[in-house]
């Protein structure tokens, strides 16, 4: 069985059917009734509770527990969708343990908090299975506004306007709506299509047109939006990689992670996906943490992540870390890529160089470290993409390479908002993008009424 | 090793702890198994008079409330006296006797009120072996209604004839089981006493509904639609056992009157709490329903691990040993004053204590300083309550300290006296002037 791991060079098939879907199978699988109660009733309720006080969206956890616990779960999901619509995907890809779990009370007495994802993921999975909306549309205002992008923020703040009666139209240029919860995620995370199943849950409200296929910039033009619609919110997302700066970065088998994540996503059959037989990841964030476990679990044999600094600075949670380790990854630290080497036009070994801090600043040692790989991802980070927003009417500002917004996420062009990762100042969570959209459609619909009444 | 050798009213047994008349005690299968299991002594399941046996309902019988993680916390039974034959009972009554000589075997009888029912029965009995009989005059439910259990504990006359005849007619020592459906418990165990019992044992179980079930709008348990109140035990009737205990131990008539405690002891500590209110011996039966009869060894040795930390070597060290601390309102010290602290190194920040005391009592716990979550008692505005103590889950964090005699009490502005007053001769009280003048 073992066979495929040791193909030389960029290949699939490398496991059998089972090992496939079992690799891929739900990451965290779902507390089943007896279990959320066990877990339910771990709960403190604490007041003003510090885990949500620690969640972007502010859900209300206590209570939504509570309410699983004496068998309310439909009262549970609507304690999380009052906040966050998109509270299922949230509730599969947060880093709970570096938000709301980080801080539960029963983390600091016992180092064991409270699973409060797991929690949501049971009550939304009940509300969801039944197809149980929460909201009805108000009165229509007969408001139009356009959402470019179909991701978190996005959806999360079509939801919220078509709530207060606004028509909403979202422009995607990809194929499926989701953004990066249909793109992004890693599969083991986001198992049975759910990021399709939560776009028609959230766009179940009605009022939400969404339209595949137009790209700013290529079909359709900033002014056009603003000519046309009442509002205008941005939830573009990252278009551009951070190149590696290193030599031979070209060579064919250098591949951008965020690509490898979406590909193998949208992938129907996982043997037919290629992988390297030993992999090397640049990067030290939670895109380079899903690319090498996932490739781990395509069934390459030899995974290694090269981080240019310490552990202690990797923006990817300790509990992504472990992750990694468990899946058989290999973490390394302070190497910066220098340069690909290739082998017939092909990716035969990566060449690093330790690094050090001077002073404050990260330098090379000098000293170098080759590893042999026939695959290596770039995942050094994205960037925003920012020529599409031009041309067309006056530039919006930018603050550090993204959008500038104000506390309302209003951008610097009148009737155009922003949210999501394109803003400056994010953190790039799922959860954050959900605050920043649904914010926004309040400070819209703000906008759009007399300060809030039709 | 602390010696926990039990003799109550003249019955020996290796261990303080006894099975209560209950289904655990109904033939001899079961309390051959307790007494394997290790426990002290058992009484029997009530035995009724000769003739067609008890029946049953053939649906549920039983019906609890649960704590956190489904732990049970209260039972409730509509289970009537035994439903097996009085022979049947003898049989193996006086034959687990003879297999067991060194624990205790108590026979639970409940007849109708009529000396002659009483007078024919007990022989049977003593023929057996037995150590004693108990008088079932507790159970709520069901032979109540047939003018026996708790319709004859709730008539002291009643008891007081019953327990006259039974001492007449038997040798064997009787422990007359109270109901605590009844206002005050001193009447009853004061006409047990009148009629010449040996022992009182209580509390027997309480009149309860444990639960509705909300679709078809019936008590549980329910049967075929329909409830009745069944008796409620287990850890959840503790408190008011032990309260129920102290009052007859601390009863200038009835103090010194053996006790046998019953009512929501689950652990070796709620045992010994019970023999400190003045219980001589301790019965048990929900416990062992919730876990098996295993639960004896954990008491056992809970008991003695206790008794030689503390020094206690034999259990009339500790029996009644709290009894003289429980007391009427009016004589408690209005002088004492203890405040909340709030240990900050076990501090969890879960900030219940801040809620409690801020929603429902004197607004005297943080829950910011300096802009910090931070749980702290503002001692001007606490009032000693212990809310903060018993809403906080972790055992331990907050503890009330007392204020030591000419520490000023930031509250009143008074400094704490060093003279005991209570109520009695309190300014306020209008009653205390009358009795001044």
């Amino acid at each position: 069985m073992a066979t495929g791991h040791f193909i030389e060079g960029i290949a699939g098939g490398r496991l059998s059917a089972e090992q496939y879907a079992d690799n891929f199978s739900d990451l965290h699988p779902p507390l089943d009734h007896h279990e959320a109660l066990v877990e339910a009733d771990r709960c403190y309720f604490c007041y003003d509770a510090p885990c949500m006080n620690a969640c972007p969206t502010s859900i209300d956890i206590p209570l939504f527990i509570r309410q699983i616990a004496t068998g309310n779960p439909l009262g549970s999901a609507k304690t999380i969708f009052d906040q966050n619509i998109l509270g299922g995907m949230c509730a599969r890809v947060c880093p709970t343990e570096t938000l709301c779990e980080e801080v539960c009370v029963r983390e600091v007495a016992e180092g064991k908090p409270v699973q409060i994802g797991r929690l949501q993921r049971y009550a939304t999975d009940v509300a969801m299975d039944e197809g149980k909306q929460f909201y009805k549309r108000a009165e229509p205002t007969g408001k139009t506004v356009a959402v470019v992008g179909a991701g978190p923020a996005g959806l999360a703040a079509a939801h919220r306007l078509a709530r207060h009666g606004h028509d909403v139209t979202i422009l995607e240029a990809r194929p499926k709506a989701g953004g990066l919860n249909e793109y992004g995620i890693a599969a083991y995370k986001s198992v049975d299509d759910f990021a399709q199943a939560e776009v028609d849950y959230v766009t179940a409200i009605g009022g939400i047109d969404i339209q595949n296929g137009k790209a700013l910039g290529r079909d359709f033009q900033l002014s056009d939006l603003i000519r046309n619609y009442d509002a205008v919110f941005l939830g573009l997302g990252l278009g551009g990689v951070n190149a590696l700066r290193a030599e031979g970065e070209d060579t064919d088998g250098v591949a951008n992670a965020v690509e490898f994540i979406a590909e193998l996503r949208q992938a129907s059959d996982l043997s037919s996906l290629p992988v390297g037989r030993r992999v090397v990841v640049i990067g030290g964030g939670m895109t380079a943490i899903d690319a090498a476990v996932q490739s781990k679990l395509l069934g390459a044999e030899e995974v290694t992540i090269c981080y240019r600094r310490g552990q202690e600075h990797m923006n990817a949670s300790g509990f992504e870390q472990d992750l990694a380790a468990a899946n058989g990854v290999t973490i390394r630290h302070w190497l910066q890529p220098k340069r690909v080497i290739a082998e017939n036009g092909k990716v035969s070994a990566i060449e690093l160089e330790y690094t050090a801090m001077n002073g404050d600043k990260l330098a090379g040692t000098g000293e170098m470290l080759r590893l042999n790989a026939d695959q290596v991802f770039k995942a050094i980070g994205q960037s925003f993409v920012p020529a599409h927003l031009n041309g067309s009417v006056a530039s919006i500002e930018l603050d550090g390479g993204r959008i500038r917004i104000d506390a309302e996420g209003r951008t610097s062009l009148a009737k155009v908002w922003a949210g999501g990762d394109c803003i400056f100042g994010g953190d790039d969570l799922t959860v954050s993008a959900v605050a920043q959209g649904r914010d926004a459609a309040e400070s819209i619909h703000r906008a759009l009424t007399s300060n809030g009444r039709a | 090793m602390a010696d926990i050798r039990n003799t109550f009213v003249g019955i020996k047994s290796p261990n303080p702890f006894w099975l209560a008349s209950a289904p655990p005690t109904d033939k001899a299968y079961n309390v051959e198994r307790a007494f394997k299991a290790g426990w002290g002594g058992v009484v029997w399941k009530t035995l009724g008079e000769e003739g067609p046996p008890v029946v049953n309902v053939n649906g549920p019988r039983y019906g609890a409330i649960w704590g956190a993680d489904r732990r049970l916390l209260g039972l409730n039974n509509i289970e009537l006296i035994t439903d097996r034959d009085l022979q049947t009972n003898l049989r193996e009554m006086k034959q687990v006797k003879m297999n067991w000589p060194d624990r205790a075997l108590v026979a639970s009888i409940m007849v109708p009120c009529e000396e002659e029912s009483w007078k024919a029965i007990l022989p049977l009995v003593e023929e057996t072996g037995a150590d004693g009989i108990e008088l079932n005059f507790g159970c709520p439910h069901g032979m109540s209604e047939r003018g026996m259990g708790s319709a004859v504990g709730q008539v002291p006359e009643y008891i007081e004839m019953v327990v006259r005849w039974c001492k007449q007619y038997t040798r064997m020592p009787v422990i007359t089981k109270l109901t605590p459906n009844i206002t005050d418990i001193r009447k009853p165990a004061r006409a047990a006493k009148a009629g010449g019992t040996d022992a009182v044992s209580l509390i027997n179980t309480i009149n309860s509904i444990t639960g509705v079930d909300l679709d078809s709008f019936a008590p549980q348990p329910t049967i075929d639609g329909k409830g009745s109140h069944g008796g409620y035990c287990g850890p959840a009737v503790k408190p008011i056992a032990m309260n129920m205990v102290a009052e007859i131990a601390r009863d200038p008539e009835t103090h010194g009157l053996p006790i046998s405690g019953i009512g929501g002891i689950t652990t070796w500590r709620d045992a010994a709490e019970f023999m400190a209110l003045g219980a001589g011996n301790v019965q048990v039966c929900t416990a062992a329903m919730t876990y098996g009869f295993k639960i004896v060894q954990e008491m056992i040795a809970g008991l003695e691990n206790w008794m030689d930390e503390k020094g206690h070597a034999s259990l009339s060290d500790i029996i009644g040993r709290a009894t003289p601390n429980v007391t009427d309102w009016q004589y408690l010290n209005l002088n004492y004053v203890a405040k909340a602290h709030i240990d900050q190194d076990a501090c969890i920040k879960c900030g219940r204590c801040h809620i409690a005391c801020e929603d429902t009592s004197h607004q005297a716990i943080t829950s910011m300083v300096d802009g910090v979550r931070h749980f702290e008692v503002i001692e001007a505005e606490c009032v000693g309550c212990n809310l903060c103590v018993n809403v906080c889950p972790v055992e331990g964090c907050i503890t009330m300290e007392p204020l030591a005699a000419g520490v000023l009490d930031q509250r009143t502005g008074i400094p704490v006296s060093p003279v005991y007053a209570n109520w009695t001769t309190h300014p306020n009280n209008p009653m205390a002037k009358v009795a001044a003048e």
